[in-house]
């Protein structure tokens, strides 16, 4: 017998006890718990995300869509980053005031190569004000994982209120399970040496987040 | 490198004198589990519905175990339409041998590793090492315990306890033998020891070829795996390599999508009592130009079907790996993790251990003791396991017998009457009741599981408690004592 027919089996023996029971999934149990917490207005949401962020270390801006090629520009330069990594995906102009090298995000580029760039500016797929997270689910605009893992600093832009959500239910719901997905909830951070936190270890250590309405 | 071994472990007793004794250890752990219990109340005090998702989360992984089969052929298929490959392991034996022949497949010989309590379990490191692979631990505590060829000592923070100093001189000594050494002039602040430990492991992301992961979840529906972590090196080993081999324990399974709006609520705020952990990965199959392209699930058995077979125990297969059970166990603050002698340690290790390894080693027949039966682990834990229960119930399967499920097979345990078992459980029980300290605050703490309270203690108790008096129960909860005397710290010396 093979290790799954016999480990299926033994599955089957375990349960032989339990009375046969087959409620469809979606009836065998109560989801009891609420959709999302409190009772906010689209602005609070918003807030609410920038206050979570920031607990969690992360730096908020807040611009309008004709300011955001400046705000960019501005992080890069107090920065001092010379290079940015950019999904193919990434809206031109958001980087159209900025003076740096361009890296395209490309497949043939090695996780050495991507070390060596500065920064990465890419937008995102959904935001959770409750926990403070923005969801990147690889799309154009967001590029391959790898792009926002190695390089030191992540510039990422969300938009208000459209990609904002209140909740992780809700957040899940706007998701495509069938894409890989990267929550980040403020940056890189441990607590393993006598539980102190520190930001690193191997994610970016700094993570900026561009809060952009009017899009 | 080899992360040191479990096999031949003294029984919890005696390993547990020795870890009261040493003081830097009980200091670490007494700040740690202190400084996590107090965040995890506040984090869990934030949503209001928290009973509500605790429920939920305990429905709907009963609802899986009880139709494990049909969601594990659904894993399966959803996989494999993925484009990943999916394994099957009865035994650790067997999962080893298959990640071995994944790994050589590929030609490497080394591996990057992210954080896994089931490779830990069926101890991958050694198998492989013995096949000439090299596995290296990227998560900080973990890189801490290979280092310092030690075993980890919690689930959360495996090098909880080893202190700043010790990590130094780590480092120091051992980043050299396996890769980038420690910078020179290396101090004791955390801050330098993370750069350190990035720069060391930086070098080994960047070229490895093959990662190994576990995972938190597995949904049926998608097929997709969840990794949940904080430091991203767990990003690092599912994102650069060529090749991912997760190996995950059969009982991880969530049937649908919509099911992680539970776990990913309560995960967090259990386990690092945050809103949400830093970094959470999400990965179905093989997604073309992002991520490695070959991708194996090498799903583990290794005593969990046994355990599914238990009625009362089973429940213990419903644990999400919180850690939430330790840091408020009163038992495992004194004693420390190595003192259950398993790669699982605390409350949940007190019962997962023996009904994973069956109750014949020493060991294993003392951990049900291992606990003063507060039931604050269950308070606390987020899927509701009521580990008191199953502790008195591996209590008396220890000393009474009866039928288990081993290997697939009943077998009927003679009663440990006369036997080491016996000794090592009666031992155990006086611990747990009778060392100075761990007695006073057994004996409040005992007041909120007064149900659970046999007159005589089953078995091995039996005989001990018919002599003696049985600490007497007060009415005072658990919760009121916790507060009014600081977490048991008057009664700690
Ligand atoms: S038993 Fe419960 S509290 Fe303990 S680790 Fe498992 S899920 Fe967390």
């Amino acid at each position: 017998m093979s290790s799954r027919d016999l480990i299926l089996a033994r599955v089957r023996r375990a349960i032989a006890d339990v009375p046969r029971d087959d409620t469809p999934y979606d009836q065998a149990f109560e989801r009891g718990y609420l959709r999302e917490h409190g009772d906010r207005s689209v602005e609070q949401t918003v807030d609410l995300l920038a206050e979570n962020l920031a607990d969690y270390r992360a730096r908020v801006h807040r611009c309008d869509a004709d300011g955001l090629a400046e705000t960019i520009a501005r992080l890069l330069a107090e920065r001092g980053s010379t290079s940015v990594v950019t999904p193919t995906g990434l809206d031109p102009e958001w980087l159209a005031a900025a003076d740096v090298t361009r890296v395209p995000d490309r497949l043939d580029s090695t996780p050495a190569e991507l070390d060596r760039v500065d920064s990465v500016v890419t937008a995102c797929a959904v935001a959770i004000a409750e926990t403070g997270t923005i969801v990147l689910d690889g799309g154009p605009d967001q590029g391959r994982r790898r792009i926002t893992l190695v390089p030191d600093h992540h510039i990422c832009v969300v938009r208000v209120p459209g990609q904002v959500v209140s909740s992780v239910p809700q957040g899940l719901e706007r998701l495509d399970p069938a894409r890989p997905l990267t929550w980040i909830s403020g940056p890189s951070a441990t607590s393993d040496i006598e539980l102190d936190r520190v930001e690193g270890v191997h994610g970016p250590r700094t993570l900026e987040v561009v809060l952009v309405s009017g899009e | 490198m080899s992360g040191g071994t479990f096999v031949g472990m003294p029984s919890f007793p005696k390993a547990a004198h020795e870890a009261v004794n040493n003081k830097t250890l009980r200091g670490n752990l007494r700040h740690a589990t202190h400084t996590i219990r107090a965040k995890r109340a506040n984090a869990v005090a934030e949503v209001s519905d928290w009973a509500e998702l605790r429920e939920a989360g305990k429905q709907i992984k009963d609802h899986t175990l009880r139709h494990l089969d049909r969601y594990l052929v659904q894993l399966e298929e959803s996989v494999t339409a993925a484009g990943g490959t999916v394994h099957w392991a009865a035994d650790a034996d067997e999962a080893n041998r298959i990640v071995t022949y994944l790994v050589k497949a590929t030609g490497e010989s080394e591996v990057v590793k992210v954080k896994s309590m089931a490779t830990q379990e069926i101890g991958l490191n050694e198998a492989l090492e013995a096949e000439g692979i090299n596995a290296y631990e990227t998560d900080l505590a973990e890189l801490i315990v290979q280092l310092g060829k030690d075993r980890p000592s919690h689930i959360l923070v495996p090098a909880i306890h080893r202190n700043r100093g010790e990590i130094r001189d780590i480092f120091a000594r051992e980043m050299s033998e396996w890769g980038r050494p420690a910078p020179e002039g290396l101090t004791d602040t955390p801050a330098e020891l993370a750069e350190a430990a990035r720069v060391h492991l930086r070098e080994k992301f960047l070229r490895a070829k093959v990662g190994v992961s576990g995972a938190n979840f597995m949904v049926a529906e998608t097929g997709t795996l969840v990794v949940v972590e904080s430091e991203g090196n767990g990003r690092m080993c599912l994102t650069l390599p060529e090749t991912l081999i997760s190996v995950v324990g059969i009982e991880k399974i969530v049937p649908a999508w919509q099911d992680l709006e539970v776990f990913l609520q309560t995960l967090p705020r259990s386990s690092t009592a945050e809103r949400m952990n830093p970094y959470t990965s999400t990965w179905t199959g093989t997604t073309d130009e992002d991520g490695p392209q070959t991708f194996h699930l090498v799903l583990i058995d290794n005593g969990r079907t046994d355990t599914l077979a238990d009625e009362v125990g089973r429940q213990a297969l419903r644990c999400i790996r919180c850690s939430a059970c330790l840091n408020v166990c009163p038992v495992y603050e004194r004693a420390g993790g190595h003192a259950y002698g398993s790669v699982y340690p605390g409350p949940i290790g007190a019962i997962l251990s023996p009904q994973l390894r069956g109750t014949q080693s020493e060991i294993d027949a003392s951990l049900p003791y291992a606990s003063s039966l507060c039931g604050a682990c269950y308070d606390v834990c987020p899927v509701a396991i009521d580990i008191p229960e199953v502790l008195v119930h591996l209590r008396e399967r220890v000393v009474e017998g009866g039928v288990v499920t081993r290997d697939g097979a009943k077998v009927v345990l003679k009663p440990a009457k006369g036997h080491a078992a016996e000794r090592a459980a009666m031992r155990a029980a006086r611990w747990a009741f009778g060392h100075p300290g761990a007695l006073r605050t057994g004996q409040r703490f005992a007041s909120r599981t007064r149900r659970f309270h046999p007159r005589t203690l089953p078995g091995p108790g039996k005989a001990w408690s018919e002599t003696r008096a049985l600490p007497t129960v007060p009415a005072e909860p658990f919760r009121d004592w916790w507060q009014r005397t600081h977490g048991g710290k008057d009664a700690s010396k």
